[in-house]
């Protein structure tokens, strides 16, 4: 399966059209927070731009911590969610070494689902849909 | 937040306390300039100074902020120090979509801060801290420290003050964001006067988004028409910097406080030169993907043994024309060097850039003395207009301090109003003729921005005093409505009327989808009926001599015809403020 990567952020402009595109497709959400790929700059826009963005563990360290089976590993590495599973513990989220899980205010968690809609609204060619890691397939969503 | 009415967080300072205020009247208005004239009605005081703490200091956004591309901008509007009268002032960087994360359409601050303070704001938050030990402290270091106290970076907004603003100086900015200001007419020092030495804006919150499938069609439609076509090349290409080549080529460009208007080495400042040796990347505005914001940067030999440092200084047409041509400063890095320069002064660049090209001829005639101007100004000297920026932001002495006020304000005591370059406030860029010159003189906020006068001129349309009037009507009209969205006036080629209605009406905003007309038209009123109660006379407007030596491409400027224009637009605009202003009440 492909996923998503970001390899050249170092283009990186700034304006969030990544992460409000997961948030509008995905997510059917006005937000730059409710997205599996958040900008934020790093000490200020002075120093650039970087994603927060699931790098595709595999195995995920997110997947073996969740108490409910929520999470499972996805072929070609990252997760897939089945929200109606989540008990809102976020478990996931510290578990996480690089940050990529959001949060909300009752702690339901927005993760990537790597399924590339965000990349064609980079204006910077920033972002890549790509890298069989397992030979192919379909993308999944998550469950919402 | 898609929603009939207006969410305003009012804030007074006094207390460190806030209350929501929903207020109607979505459907007549819209938001951004609209709101911001409304709110002004609501909370102004239109008699009393503009640095009485209970004077409101607004920041509005639109009904599209956030929902489409490039509907990234923030209005701001106050009683400003520069006349005593209703202003506005615009600006991007993270602001609209910060307000809009905050959930809110409308900020407005009142009172003052019994000490240096920042007010933090969010969806979930607000508080004002003490922040005494930042008074004083230069705009960008005061960025730095904001950005350590406070949590959220990236979907946040921080505006600050830097000194001018402290001292009150007419020309004090807000900066946004870093790269990014409400510059003009003296914002800063209002929050100055407040007390106020940054607001930080934490975009917390999300909304849900209306289903079905043509919102995200028609979303997806407007993006590709931004980044797709070439309707926006220019802005991310060269950005506004090619029209310094362009402007001096048809010989338009305001040169050495428009002692001329061409000059063989505004080569060294062009849009081209900045691109192939200064420009280190672009930036854009929160959910702009054009970005427009071009960056450069100043190097600077510190000590010996090789010791460097760097900053970053964002450029664009404006602060080159006034730091560069107009003060005849033409290296590319020099320039680079003065806006960094009065970037740290908190200083709004274009005012200060000619206040300071005013007072080197004034200093050439004799009419002020090195008593005044502390240093010895001369065009072409970087290092002294540096010394001369800081001077002026600190208001190191009753020259400075009065300049602060406006160019015209030191001219009518030292003497020099004949070669002041004001048009309202300090001029903008272009020297394209009479059409421009009526339309910032006179313009709501004496803006490039008002309407499209310096393109109007650069048309070649023989003298024709009702075309133009009715084209500056029109087209400040169509950019009112723009402006309530509110969108960045770059994106007017994309956002005509059927675009606009079709995207209020994608997100649920039926009544203002079909009644578009009728609320520009009713901004469009409000804002002048604002204006001219807080005691604007556009009768007693004046040009100063300068602009009819003006020789351009056309010739010399055609004084009578000016004259004409300027009579006739006066009319325009009391017609304007007076028309249907009981039913639109």
């Amino acid at each position: 399966m492909k996923i998503l990567t970001a390899p050249r952020m170092e283009r990186c402009i700034g304006c969030h059209s990544c992460s409000l595109a997961c948030a509008r497709l995905v997510h059917k959400s006005l937000s730059w927070d409710l997205a599996g790929i958040r900008i934020s700059s790093s000490g200020g826009l002075s120093t650039g731009f970087e994603a927060r963005t699931c790098l595709a563990c595999q195995p995920a360290p997110c997947a073996a911590v969740c108490p409910t089976n929520a999470y499972s590993q996805r072929k070609g590495g990252g997760v897939v969610v089945k929200k109606s599973l989540c008990i809102r513990c976020g478990e996931c989220a510290r578990a996480c070494p690089v940050d990529a899980i959001f949060l909300d205010q009752t702690s339901e968690p927005f993760v990537c689902i790597h399924c590339g809609r965000c990349v064609s609204f980079c204006p910077h060619d920033c972002l890549e849909f790509t890298g069989a890691r397992d030979g192919g397939g379909d993308t999944e969503e998550e469950e919402s | 937040m898609i929603r009939d009415h207006f969410r305003v967080l009012v804030v007074d300072l006094a207390k460190g306390r806030g209350t929501i205020a929903n207020l109607e009247g979505r459907d007549a208005v819209a938001g951004g300039s609209g709101l911001a004239a409304m709110l002004f009605d609501r909370y102004g005081l239109p008699d009393q100074p503009w640095d009485d703490p209970a004077q409101p200091l607004i920041f509005t956004i639109g009904p599209l902020t956030g929902y489409f591309p490039l509907m990234s901008k923030t209005v701001c509007a106050f009683k400003s120090p520069y006349h005593d009268q209703y202003a506005e002032s615009h600006a991007g960087g993270r602001s609209a979509l910060s307000l809009r994360f905050a959930d809110l359409d409308a900020l407005v601050i009142r009172g003052k801060a019994p000490v240096p303070s920042c007010l933090s704001i969010g969806s979930r938050r607000l508080d004002l801290r003490d922040v005494h030990f930042l008074w004083g402290t230069d705009l960008l270091r005061t960025g730095k420290m904001l950005r350590r106290m406070y949590k959220g970076a990236g979907h946040r907004s921080i505006f600050r003050i830097g000194p001018a603003g402290e001292n009150r100086s007419a020309m004090a900015c807000i900066n946004v964001d870093t790269y990014r200001h409400f510059g003009r007419l003296g914002s800063g020092a209002v929050m100055g006067a407040k007390n106020l030495k940054g607001i930080v804006i934490l975009g917390d919150g999300s909304f849900p988004l209306p289903g079905g499938k043509e919102y995200s069609r028609l979303f997806a439609e407007v993006h590709r028409k931004m980044t797709d076509t070439d309707m926006m090349e220019k802005y991310h290409n060269l950005g506004t910097p090619i029209n310094m080549a362009v402007l001096n080529g048809i010989r338009a460009l305001p040169i050495q406080n428009l002692q001329k208007t061409t000059d063989s080495e505004i080569e060294n400042i062009s849009g081209e030169t900045f691109a192939r040796d200064t420009l280190l990347r672009n930036a854009a505005c929160a959910g702009c993907p054009v970005g427009c914001i071009h960056i450069g940067y100043v190097r600077e030999r510190f000590m010996g043994e090789n010791r460097y440092l760097y900053r970053q200084v964002s450029y664009d047409h404006e602060p080159i024309f006034a730091a560069g041509a107009m003060l005849h400063v033409t290296n590319a890095f020099s320039v680079l060097a003065l806006l960094d320069t009065v970037e740290k002064e908190g200083l709004d660049v274009m005012s200060a850039g000619v206040a300071l090209a005013w007072a080197t001829e004034a200093l050439e005639k004799g009419i002020i003395s090195p008593k005044e101007t502390i240093v010895p100004l001369k065009f072409g000297d970087e290092a002294i207009y540096r010394e001369a920026v800081h001077h002026l932001g600190a208001a190191s002495n009753d020259f400075y301090r009065l300049l602060g006020q406006g160019t015209l304000k030191a001219a009518e005591h030292y003497g020099g109003a004949d070669f002041a370059c004001v048009l309202g406030q300090e001029m903008a860029g272009y020297a394209t003729g009479e059409v421009f010159y009526i339309s910032q003189a006179l313009g709501l906020r004496h803006s490039h921005l008002d309407a499209g006068g310096y393109s109007y001129d650069q048309k070649d349309t023989p003298p024709d005093i009702e075309g133009a009037v009715q084209f500056l009507v029109d087209d400040e009209r169509a950019r009112v409505l723009l402006t309530s969205m509110v969108s960045c006036l770059f994106a007017r080629g994309v956002y005509g009327n059927q675009v606009l209605s079709d995207c209020l009406r994608s997100v649920g905003y039926l009544n203002l989808a079909d009644g578009i007309d009728s609320v520009s038209r009713h901004a469009q009123k409000l804002r002048w009926r604002t204006r001219l109660r807080t005691g604007f006379d556009p009768r007693t407007v004046t040009i100063p001599k300068r602009f009819l030596e003006v020789e351009t491409w056309k010739g010399r400027t055609d004084s009578a015809y000016l004259h004409k224009l300027k009579d006739a637009y006066v009319d325009a605009i009391l017609a304007l403020a007076r028309d249907g202003s009981e039913a639109d009440r």
